[in-house]
Formats: structure tokens, C-alpha cells, sequence
């Protein structure tokens, strides 16, 4: 579903990735894991189509098609979702008028039916339910207000709804505490499927006990370093990234 | 005397050929009114660049143009048909309409009114003493230009006395248009609204053009709030493009009374608006809301001022603006505390958006403040649309043109959700959005 091959990424005159390959197919979650300035958010928001990065170098497919040229609108049609790190309030926009807009451009585009706001209404206490969200998100502006759990709920509430093909959740964990983070999980958990698949870009493993990783990646300066089953996620949580890099270092001396 | 400017002569003369149209006794309270102004007039003159409240304006654009005193020409023939656009759909409200400055009564509500309550065309009640009373006591023309103008050619507008202790339930509908004529014409609508006390109101204005077209609306707003009473005032300002449009607002509040102000300017190539609040009685409350939209070359400057005379009176101003292409706005917004308006409370908030790098707002707040215990903040902000907002958006698969208006449409629905008559909030919010529709990015 998801290639990257040799990305290279930069902002301004700063290289941040420095060839990334990675393969993501259907029905499967991939962990990318690294520490504070590794890459990991701007992987996520390169994928979305963030426009403040330069690519030098490499390729994305999604589904066989060029993301590179894909406007952030076109690649979320083609159901690709991010859950942001740092939701973005946006005062005056209704929460429901906007997902329901968002929904319909991406039903349209799946030749399927458009929601009424009855419709609409329905689904959405039904989502709400899910993620343990009262009714009353409706009717505020996106994001204004909500605490920093309620933000990243309302993240998977809108995955619920866009129900897309490839999600990138990009720190979701981060500031959540134990029963958010079940919430969280169980409502992604609950999404997933064998023709979608999952990319969780997180720091911490505990995460990764609730949705459980198919593959895991350690990104170290801009490179994937280490790829393993869930276990690695463990061994990195026990032993930290310094022993990652102590490898990683001695592997490089050794060739 | 200040000697006159070509420009001041030719009002000067226009008066002359307006008194010449007057049937009323030549002293009556009216007519000494009238003449008081005029002479205010000639001895103020226009206002110049050296006058601090006229400097970032230039006049020059209207002054050259000379009007004629508007005159319906029935080049076009209004009829109830043709106000259809500028009227609110499901509003049930009593409505006045006035052309180019006149009553129309063919084109106002005609449905009887509970007793004491008098909405009615100002021309009828001139010499009667609520209006001799009140007319121009308020709204004091000795200091401002355009002012002594509107009162000197007072003819006509709307008179609208709430009895003590009424509680309107229909809103009352002023609509002023402005029609198309072979030559440019002034008109000085006049609004008189006495509110007497622990009485309610809601009151709409709107200015509308019904074609493009150069004209010139000069309009004064006097509301005198009694003890306790509450006041809701509604402004849009939909004139042509080519039009100038210049307002003046006196609000006088008493004791315990409210009077809210939303001012939507969304027309006119110049428009002026000046909004004065006399807080004079104890814990009153003002609230002054505005929304300015400006594309082309448009300029719309707002000046506020709130004159805090008694203690305990909270005061909230919320102005927001969008500016496109070379357009240009200016706040100024001042609020006086006098010395013993202890415990005040005001608040003031300047917000705007900038869609084009060629867009100028000029924003300063003013605070004069001879209390103590005053707690008074204020704060501007000039913008440009939030780039994470647009993406977040884009990101759900809203394209980049339609995120673009929800984010405008965003910004403006704080000052549109305070209107709460809901089809009069309705209509602003679907004319605001189809402005959106038609900016560039």
C-alpha cells in the first residue's frame, strides 16, 4: 500500500531524512520509534503532504500512485489519514459542519452516497460512543477548548468517520494518560481491518501494548537503523536508544 | 467665522435650497435646530488632516463630488418586489422603508401598534416634543462636521418611542435605500430611538443601494436608554461600491440599562462610522460589535469611544475585520474613564485579517483613565490566515479554495453568532459567505 524508497527530506538548509525506505501493505501496523529529533514527526507530516519540507531525494507510492504530487486534499481522498501530534484549533469552524464536509468530499470521491445532516448525526453518536465522547463536541469549534486527550480522541473520532486506508498516527500517545490511551487504542483496534493499515510514529512502547505492531522501525538521525517484530520495542524500552546507537555504531565499524 | 471652502459653500447654498422646500414656521424648535446646525457647519467647516480625528482619511474623494440633494427620480420603480433581496426571510418585525431619505409608507408595515409604542416617519412627529426634546441634544453637532450637516437638512427617518416597561417581542426594521439617479445626491437620514425605562427593543438599520451608482448617505443614530432598559441595535452597512457612507451613533445609557451595538460594514467605497457611548448612570452596560469586510479599494474606518462617567459599568467591544486586494481600515477605539467611574470594567479587542500583502490596517487603541480602581484591557491583532488551520483541513480532504472560506467564515461568525435575531444573523452569515466565495486568494 505504502512505499517509500531513499527519502530524503530537509527544511530550510538542515537535512532531516537521509533515505528512508519503508514498506507498508494491507492489514498491517508498523511502528516507527526514535528518539527526540530522529525524524519521526516529519516522516508523518511529509506522508500528510505538509508543504514546509523540501524533498531532494527518493520516491513515496501510495497505492501505486506518485504522493509527491498529491495535494494534502487529494492524498486524505484517496484515504490516507493523519491523527496530528498538535491538533490545531480552529475557533469559529463548527466540529460537525467540518467533518461532515470532509466526509462527503471523501464519499464523493468513493462514488458513495452523501450523509444528510440526519445521517451525519446518527454515525457520529455512534463514533462518539466509541471513542467515550459526549455529544455536546458537536456542536463546538474544532478543536477550541478540548484538553489535550480530548484532542487526540477527537483525532481517532474523525479516523472513525473518514474510515481511511492508510493512518499515520503521529505521537498520539504523547500527554495521555492510561485511560485515554486504552480509549485511544481500542477505538483504533476496533478500525482495523485487512485492506487498511496503521503507521505509529511514537517515542514511548507503551503504546504499542494496546495496538499491537506487526513491524517495528528505529529511526536514529534520519535513518532507519533497525527494523524487527514487537519484541524489538521491548528491548528498545528496556535498554533505551543509547544502546541502539552503540550498535548501530559498531555495526558501522565492523563493515 | 471661518471663511468657506468651495466645498462648504456648496452645502451652504444646498441648505438654502432645502429651507425653500420646508413648509414649517420659521421658528419653530425644528427650524432653530435646523439653522444652529448649519451654523455649526460654516464654523467648523470639514474636517482636515490637522484634525487629529480626521488625519488617516482623505476627504478629497467626496468633497470634489457636488451633490445634489437626493430626490427619488423614479428611474426605477421600487416596489415591494424589488426591497425582496434586502428584506429578512421568516422575520416577522415591523417595518419602516425609506427612499433616498424618505418614508415610503406604500412599502412599510402596516399593522397596528400596541398602545404608547410610536415607530413611526420622524417628518410627522418634528415639532412634537419628545423629538424637539431630544433631536440633536444627544448627539452633539458642534464638534463634528458631519453631524451639524445631517441636523441642518433633518427632514426625515424614523422616530421610535418604547413606553415605559414594554417588552417588544417583533424587532422594528429600518430600511434606507438608496436608488439610482442621473446625478450624485446626498441624503441625511435622521433615527431617533427613546427607550424609556425597564423597557426592551431590538432595532435594525440597513443601508442599502439598490444599484451601483455615486451617492452619498449621511446618517445620525440618536438611542437614549432609560433606567433598566435594554437596547439591541443592528447595523448593516450593504451600500454600492461607489458609494460614502458616513455614520453617526450617540448612545446615551442610564442607570442599570443596556445597549448593544453590532455594526456589519460590508459596502461603500468610503465609509466613516463613528460610535459614541455616554455611559450615564450606574452599572450600565454597553457592548460594541463590529465586522468589517473590504475588498478593491475600499477604505472603512471605525471610530469608537466610550465615555465611562459613573462607577460600575462593565463595557465590552469586540471589532473584527477582513482585508483584501488595496483596501484599507482604521480602528481607533477610546474609552474615557472619568474620575469617579470607579470599578469599571472594559474590555476592547481589534482583530484582522490580511489577505493581501497590499491590505493596510491602521488600529490604536486610546485609554484615558482618571480612576483608580479600573480594570481595562485592550489588545489588537493582525493576521494572516493560519497556514496550520488550512492544512489541518486540507488534511481531511476539504480542498485548499473551500478551507480557505471556512477559515474566513470562522473568523467573521464571532461577531455574526451575537446577533440573536436568528434571520437576521442568518441573511449576514450567507452574505458574508458568498463575499468569501468571490475573494482571491
Amino acid at each position: 500500500m505504502l512505499e517509500v524508497k531513499n527519502l530524503h527530506v530537509g527544511i530550510e538548509d538542515m537535512k532531516i531524512l537521509r533515505g528512508i525506505d519503508l514498506t507498508v501493505n494491507s492489514g498491517e501496523v508498523h511502528a516507527i520509534m526514535g528518539p527526540n529529533g530522529s525524524g519521526k514527526s516529519t516522516l508523518a507530516q511529509v506522508l500528510a503532504g505538509h508543504e514546509g519540507y523540501r524533498i531532494t531525494a527518493g520516491k513515496m507510492l501510495y497505492q501505486g500512485k506518485n504522493l509527491i504530487e498529491m495535494a494534502p486534499e487529494e492524498r486524505a481522498l484517496e484515504g490516507l489519514f493523519m491523527a496530528f501530534q498538535y491538533p490545531v484549533e480552529i475557533p469559529g469552524v463548527n466540529s460537525a459542519y467540518f467533518l461532515r464536509t470532509a466526509v462527503n468530499e471523501v464519499r464523493k470521491h468513493r462514488k458513495l452516497e452523501t450523509l444528510d445532516a440526519m445521517d451525519y448525526l446518527s454515525l457520529s453518536r455512534e463514533k462518539l460512543k466509541l471513542l467515550e465522547m459526549d455529544e455536546s463536541f458537536l456542536n463546538r469549534s474544532v478543536n477550541e477548548g478540548f484538553s489535550g486527550g480530548e484532542k487526540k480522541r477527537h483525532e481517532i473520532f474523525q479516523m472513525s468517520i473518514l474510515e481511511p486506508k492508510l493512518t499515520i498516527m503521529d505521537e498520539t500517545d504523547s500527554g495521555l494518560d492510561i485511560d485515554a490511551l486504552k480509549i485511544v487504542s481500542h477505538g483504533v483496534n476496533t478500525l482495523r481491518n485487512k485492506d487498511n493499515a496503521v503507521v505509529i510514529v511514537t517515542h514511548y512502547q507503551r503504546l504499542l501494548n494496546y495496538i499491537v505492531p506487526d513491524h517495528v522501525h528505529v529511526l536514529l538521525k534520519g535513518r532507519i537503523v533497525r527494523s524487527g517484530g514487537k519484541e524489538l520495542a521491548l528491548e528498545l524500552e528496556n535498554k533505551g536508544y543509547d544502546w541502539i546507537r552503540k550498535e548501530v555504531t559498531s555495526e558501522t565499524a565492523n563493515t | 467665522m471661518k471663511l468657506s471652502t468651495d466645498q462648504e459653500a456648496w452645502y451652504l447654498s444646498l441648505f438654502e435650497q432645502f429651507q425653500s422646500t420646508l413648509n414649517g414656521k420659521s421658528n419653530s424648535p425644528i427650524q432653530t435646530l435646523r439653522k444652529e446646525a448649519l451654523k455649526s457647519f460654516a464654523l467648523l467647516g470639514f474636517p482636515t488632516p490637522r484634525d487629529e480625528a480626521w488625519k488617516n482619511i482623505s476627504l478629497a474623494s467626496l468633497l470634489r463630488i457636488p451633490f445634489a440633494l437626493a430626490k427619488y427620480e423614479t428611474l426605477q420603480e421600487i416596489t415591494l418586489e424589488t426591497i425582496q433581496p434586502f428584506v429578512f426571510d421568516n422575520l416577522k418585525c415591523t417595518q419602516l422603508v425609506f427612499i433616498d431619505g424618505l418614508y415610503a409608507p406604500h412599502l412599510s408595515s402596516q399593522n397596528q401598534l400596541p398602545e404608547g409604542l410610536q415607530v413611526e416617519s420622524l417628518a410627522n412627529v418634528l415639532d412634537s416634543r419628545p423629538v424637539s426634546e431630544n433631536l440633536g441634544h444627544h448627539a452633539k453637532f458642534d464638534l463634528h462636521a458631519f453631524t451639524a450637516l445631517n441636523t441642518a437638512f433633518v427632514k426625515d427617518g424614523a422616530f421610535i418611542l418604547i413606553p415605559e416597561g414594554m417588552i417588544l417581542k417583533t424587532p422594528i426594521h429600518l430600511l434606507f435605500i438608496s436608488t439610482e439617479k442621473t446625478r450624485p445626491s446626498v441624503s441625511h437620514p435622521r433615527v431617533l430611538i427613546l427607550a424609556k425605562d425597564h423597557s426592551q427593543a431590538s432595532i435594525i438599520e440597513s443601508y442599502v443601494g439598490s444599484n451601483s451608482g455615486v451617492y452619498f448617505t449621511n446618517t445620525v443614530t440618536e438611542i437614549v436608554a432609560g433606567n433598566n432598559a435594554v437596547v439591541d441595535h443592528t447595523k448593516l452597512e450593504l451600500e454600492s461600491h461607489e458609494a460614502f457612507h458616513f455614520s453617526y451613533l450617540q448612545a446615551i445609557l442610564g442607570r442599570q440599562s443596556s445597549i448593544t451595538s453590532h455594526l456589519f460594514s460590508l459596502g461603500g467605497a468610503l465609509v466613516r462610522n463613528d460610535i459614541n457611548a455616554l455611559l450615564a448612570g450606574e452599572g450600565c452596560k454597553p457592548t460594541l460589535n463590529g465586522f468589517y469586510l473590504l475588498q478593491g479599494k475600499q477604505q472603512v474606518d471605525n471610530y469608537t469611544l466610550l465615555e465611562h462617567t459613573k462607577p460600575g459599568c462593565p463595557s465590552h467591544e469586540l471589532y473584527k475585520g477582513i482585508l483584501g486586494d488595496d483596501s484599507r481600515a482604521i480602528f481607533r477605539g477610546k474609552i474615557h474613564v472619568h474620575q469617579n467611574a470607579q470599578k469599571t470594567d472594559a474590555y476592547q479587542s481589534n482583530q484582522n485579517l490580511l489577505l493581501s500583502d497590499r491590505a493596510r490596517i491602521n488600529t490604536k487603541p486610546q485609554l484615558e483613565i482618571y480612576a483608580d480602581e479600573v480594570k481595562c484591557s485592550h489588545g489588537a491583532t493582525i493576521g494572516q490566515v493560519d497556514e496550520n488551520a488550512l492544512f489541518y483541513l486540507q488534511s481531511r480532504g476539504i480542498r485548499k479554495e473551500i478551507a480557505y472560506q471556512m477559515l474566513l467564515q470562522g473568523f467573521a461568525r464571532e461577531v455574526i453568532n451575537k446577533v440573536k435575531i436568528e434571520p437576521v444573523r442568518k441573511q449576514l452569515d450567507k452574505l458574508i459567505q458568498q463575499k468569501f466565495e468571490n475573494i482571491q486568494r
